[in-house]
């Protein structure tokens, strides 16, 4: 059964692959979208939350990723460059909502919102509570600001904690370590 | 869906607290008759399955406030692993949650397989059938062992433990390692399944049902098990599709849904099997999924050995030399396949741009795994849905209007593995 998406508030495409739909929204609209495919679409179910970083998406230099636009960069040991450098990405953030009907014609789809550095987006606890940890766990980890979350603080990392681990910025390596016996 | 009726109408409306879901918050005129008491449960206590830290606010022997904090095994697997090329990753996820290793491990092939757009072969999809049931199994054992432990049912610890290690003795027959084994491959499996396996496994299969009623006979009389379980944590089935509860929790409120049946992955299709649905929401229902879903995962499991030993001799691993390892013995002789094998162990190979979200149905619920590839050989992101993550925030659900004594059975029933909640 296909499902049509028509409709949705703040829809701007819907993109396909893998065997998966890609709902890319308007960031400022999210909750709008989220209660139509909770209410017409019935979609009951929040399965995961989670954001992420473009920083430095099909250019070198970046954790996770060593290659060039030239293709493989024999001066890098250990590298493999890409087939093709991939698409540019709109903004710097993406945050997904993977959504799953439970019911006796299940669904799942994506919803995308992107985000640039600093830009706010509104909380989706009041559609699903279940988005409480999940938000809250995506502020820890990338620092985005979910507008009316209730208690919005960090949930993996200590309170006192500086920056957030998952950016692509963050470095490896770089925490300080208190050795025992130091004073 | 079909959501069983309930006898008894325990619920009016939600219970879940507001305005975060996740905490109960003291009344305001409460807290000021100074008959709050505040103490902190956890990290370090030993009914907290790991480092679980409840500040918990008590009105007399009564629950009035609750929040947990989580966090404090936070290891950065995430991070980790985008630093990692996609096929050492594959070690990863089975180190997430210690207790069920290899359904971690299988989502992340899975989705790693769907990026790749590769096809594996039927043996390696039955066999992974078969070891992700039997992980079932182990989990469930697991659980049931520590809960009945905390509850004071200490003799099933050991009856548990001692099933369990005839359980991982099949996993050390097959993978060489009792956990962590990364026997699963994108493309299928690493080695062969050894032919002692396939006897091995039916003599498991005709102890194992045998253990289980042992275990019920123990329990299923015992009134303080009963008294401490029945009527315990409640959940109704509403609240927990809304709190994202996935796995035993949520078939024990009553939902029928389990991924295996509802959206089969694997030959879930092809094997003959029921899903326990109970629906009282309680602790006690909760104990009741898991044992008789160890039942069918046995059934499976049986089918699955008698399904495999008919494909003696067929491949198990897909036949793609840019993504699977060359077979050993062609080291020595083929130029190729030493190039192939060194370039795929320092390199890694390339998983094609996009991105994924593949989920299994882990014995604790929705295990799911996102991936993001930019077309190199490292994964951009990887994200796991943790279900003991989010069975967590259930906690101050189900607490409401509970006892102190009550909380060690609930946060038990609830079945977090804090690995896996805080990654």
């Amino acid at each position: 059964m296909t499902v049509t998406y028509d409709g949705v508030p703040g829809l701007v495409e819907t993109v396909g692959g893998h065997g998966e739909t890609t709902l890319v929204v308007d960031a400022a609209r999210i909750v709008e979208a989220c209660s139509f495919l909770r209410d017409e679409r019935r979609f009951n179910f929040l399965s995961d939350l989670t954001p992420t970083d473009y920083l430095g998406w099909a250019s070198r230099g970046v954790a996770g990723h060593i290659g060039s636009h030239g293709g493989r960069d024999m001066h890098a040991p250990g590298s493999q460059g890409f087939a093709r450098v991939p698409d540019p990405k709109p903004k710097r953030f993406a945050v997904n909502y993977h959504l799953l009907r439970i019911s006796d014609d299940p669904e799942r789809v994506r919803v995308q919102a992107w985000l640039d550095d600093g830009e706010e987006i509104d909380t989706v606890i009041p559609v699903w509570p279940t988005a409480d940890w999940f938000e809250r766990e995506a502020w820890d980890m990338f620092g985005i600001v979910f507008r009316g979350h209730p208690n919005l603080v960090r949930i993996l990392m200590e309170d006192d904690w500086e920056g957030h681990p998952l950016r692509k910025d963050y470095p490896i390596g770089g925490e300080p370590v208190r050795f025992s016996g130091e004073e | 869906m079909s959501v069983i009726e309930r006898s008894i109408k325990v619920y009016e409306g939600s219970r879940i607290p507001s305005p975060i879901p996740t905490a109960l918050k003291v009344d305001q005129e409460k807290h000021s008759l100074d008959d709050i008491l505040t103490i902190n449960f956890g990290p370090n206590h030993p009914s907290t399955h790991g480092v679980l830290r409840l500040i918990v606010d008590l009105d007399g022997e009564m629950v009035a406030g609750l929040s947990a904090v989580i966090g404090y095994l936070h290891t950065g697997f995430e991070k980790t692993m985008e630093q990692k090329t996609w096929w050492k990753c594959i070690t990863y996820p089975e180190r997430i949650d210690y207790v069920s290793f290899q359904a971690n491990e299988l989502a992340f092939v899975l989705a790693m397989e769907k990026l790749l757009e590769i096809e594996v072969p039927r043996k390696a999809t039955w066999m992974r059938m078969c070891l992700a049931e039997l992980t079932r199994i182990h989990s469930h054992l697991v659980w049931l062992g520590t809960s009945a432990l905390e509850l004071g049912a200490i003799s099933m610890f050991w009856y548990t433990f001692d099933d369990r290690d005839a359980t991982l003795d099949l996993f050390e027959m097959v993978c060489g390692t009792r956990m962590h084994t990364r026997y699963f491959q994108a493309g299928g499996l690493a080695e062969d399944i050894p032919e002692g396996f396939y006897d091995q496994a039916r003599e498991w299969c005709k102890k194992m049902p045998k253990a289980i009623d042992e275990y019920e006979a123990i329990l299923d009389r015992n009134a303080i098990w009963l008294k401490r379980t029945k009527g315990i944590g409640l959940l109704s089935a509403d609240d927990a599709i809304a709190l994202g509860q996935s796995g035993p929790v949520l078939r024990a409120s009553g939902v029928n849904w389990d991924l295996r049946k509802s959206m089969p992955y694997l030959a879930y299709g092809e094997v003959d099997f029921d899903v326990p649905v109970f629906p009282e929401g309680d602790v006690y229902a909760r104990y009741r999924v898991h044992m008789e879903e160890m039942r069918e995962s046995v059934r499976i499991v049986a089918q699955c050995i008698e399904r495999l030993a008919e494909m003696r001799g067929e491949p198990w691993i897909a036949d793609d030399r840019k993504v699977v390892l060359p077979p050993r013995e062609e080291l020595h002789t083929s130029m190729e396949s030493l190039i192939h094998h060194f370039k795929i162990v320092t390199e890694g190979y390339l998983v094609p741009e996009g991105e994924v979200y593949e989920c299994v149905e882990s014995p604790r619920g929705e295990f799911g795994v996102y991936l993001a590839s930019d077309g190199g050989p490292k994964p951009w992101r990887v994200k796991f849905r943790a279900p003991s993550f989010v069975a967590l925030q259930a906690t101050a659900t189900c607490m409401t209007d509970a006892a102190i004594a009550d909380m060690i059975a609930i946060v038990g029933s609830l079945d977090g593995v804090m690995g896996e909640v805080d990654r």
